[in-house]
């Protein structure tokens, strides 16, 4: 597998990374497109259906969905801490899917929360930030949205990192996905008022989605202030008021 | 091994209290308490206008004035016009400021109703760079909580809030980007720009 990471890795050109702080966007013009395709297959499919789905199904129940879903999803972020040596947090998440997986009725409540045993998400993505893997290059992906090279790769390789899809049989593990994607229909119509601004209102939704993606992203994995942006920052107070 | 680090501590203590001695205490930018009570002063000028039960109309005015009161919008607008602030004029740039800050109260403003019946926690501040950063979070109804930081300066005297960053995302960057836009769709016409955000919303 270590193997098949590095050529997947090496095509998605992750080596020849710019300071984090800039966007680096060279194939704008396809993402662009891209990006086009994704709004109308929003307009006319997921944001309609979203509708449909946030109105016929009562709100706690899409929430247990929610909830669900979050929870089959635990084993591959526990699996994903331990790649990033951060063994607290691998033992935390364990505890938070056995109480959930029990207390919590199979996942469909959220005990842990309240308790204090929260879900930090996590992915291959972060795992390979971790590694020191670059960020790459900004894409869009269809249906998917907003990406980088190395999310992507990360997303590609999680689709094998979660151990209960090697423990439970056939027909009966596809009720993760499903569920995963009631939830992400879900999530759409409970953000639709941001979603809708972004996507709808603003005068170049892709220079904007792909601006909140890089940023809540850095956000996520820690990434800190670059130098460019403090002398920016600076020298531009000295310029105004002269320190 | 051990007294090496305690030298180097004693001697960093040291270099420390010696720059202190230099700088004279007026000149001293503002100290992570001074930031705080100001973010302290924002939320609950938010908090107080969005739960005084106005209408939408009187209370993105209100936001604007809060805007105009803690926030470096100077500062912002420059930030936000990037390369094109450069070439604008004096009179450009206080014009973009004031109809920039109604854009921004009417935009962000609107939002803030969703905030009814919620709170937001100011939970710490620390030094970050030239500047001191103050974390809060929002807990909002049925929501899981997020962060907002506020990036305090002091500027001319005064201390004021320079950016808000929202999950990791900033205010200014995420303006920059649209604002660019507007400008690119009038051709870099800033006063064409200028006079659609009076008017819009």
């Amino acid at each position: 597998m270590a193997c098949v990471l590095v050529v997947a890795l090496s095509l998605s050109a992750c080596g020849f990374s710019k300071p984090v702080d800039g966007i680096q966007d060279p194939n704008e013009r396809l993402n662009r497109r891209i990006h086009a395709e994704n709004i109308a297959f929003d307009r006319f499919l997921f944001r309609p259906a979203s509708k449909v789905y946030g109105r016929g199904i009562p709100m706690p129940i899409r929430r247990g969905i929610g909830n669900f879903a979050g929870n089959l999803n635990l084993p591959r972020v526990v699996v994903n801490n331990l790649l990033q040596f951060r063994i607290g947090k691998a033992l935390k998440h364990t505890g938070r899917f056995v109480i959930n997986t029990t207390l919590g009725m199979g996942g469909l409540l959220d005990p842990a929360t309240p308790m204090g045993v929260e879900e930090d998400r996590t992915n291959f993505g972060e795992t390979l930030y971790v590694w020191g893997f670059k960020e790459g290059n900004f894409m869009e992906l269809p249906l998917l949205g907003p990406s980088t090279d190395r999310a992507t790769v990360g997303m590609i390789v999680d689709l094998f990192t979660n151990p209960l899809v090697y423990m439970v049989p056939s027909p009966e593990n596809a009720i993760g996905v499903f569920s995963a994607g009631l939830s992400k229909v879900g999530d759409r119509y409970e953000y639709s008022s941001t979603i809708d601004s972004i996507l709808y209102e603003s005068e170049d939704s892709y220079a904007q989605a792909r601006s909140l993606y890089l940023q809540n992203r850095r956000f996520e994995l820690g990434v800190e202030v670059t130098d460019d942006e403090v002398d920016e920052i600076d020298s531009l107070f000295e310029d105004l008021y002269g320190e | 091994m051990v007294n090496d680090v305690k030298r180097r501590t004693v001697l960093a203590g040291l270099g420390a209290s010696v720059v202190a001695a230099a700088v004279p205490g007026s000149a001293m930018a503002l100290t992570t308490a001074e930031a705080r009570s100001l973010i302290d002063d924002v939320v609950s000028e938010i908090t107080r206008v969005i739960n005084s039960g106005g209408s939408e109309s009187r209370m993105l005015t209100q936001f604007e004035r809060i805007f105009d009161r803690f926030a470096n919008t100077a500062i912002i607008s420059i930030r936000v016009l990037g390369a094109d602030a450069r070439s604008a004029s004096q009179a450009q740039l206080r014009d973009f400021t004031v109809a920039f800050r109604r854009y921004i109260a009417r935009k962000y403003g609107r939002r803030f109703r969703e905030f009814i019946g919620g709170r937001i926690e100011v939970d710490s501040a620390r030094a970050v760079k030239s500047w001191h950063e103050v974390q809060t979070t929002a807990h909002l109804q049925g929501e899981a909580p997020f962060r907002i930081d506020f990036l305090v300066k002091e500027a001319g005297g005064r201390n004021l809030f320079f950016d808000m960053v929202i999950e990791g995302i900033s205010l200014t960057k995420v303006e920059r980007e649209e604002i660019g836009a507007m400008l690119d769709r009038r051709r870099g016409n800033l006063d064409q720009l200028i006079s659609d955000l009076r008017s819009t919303g």
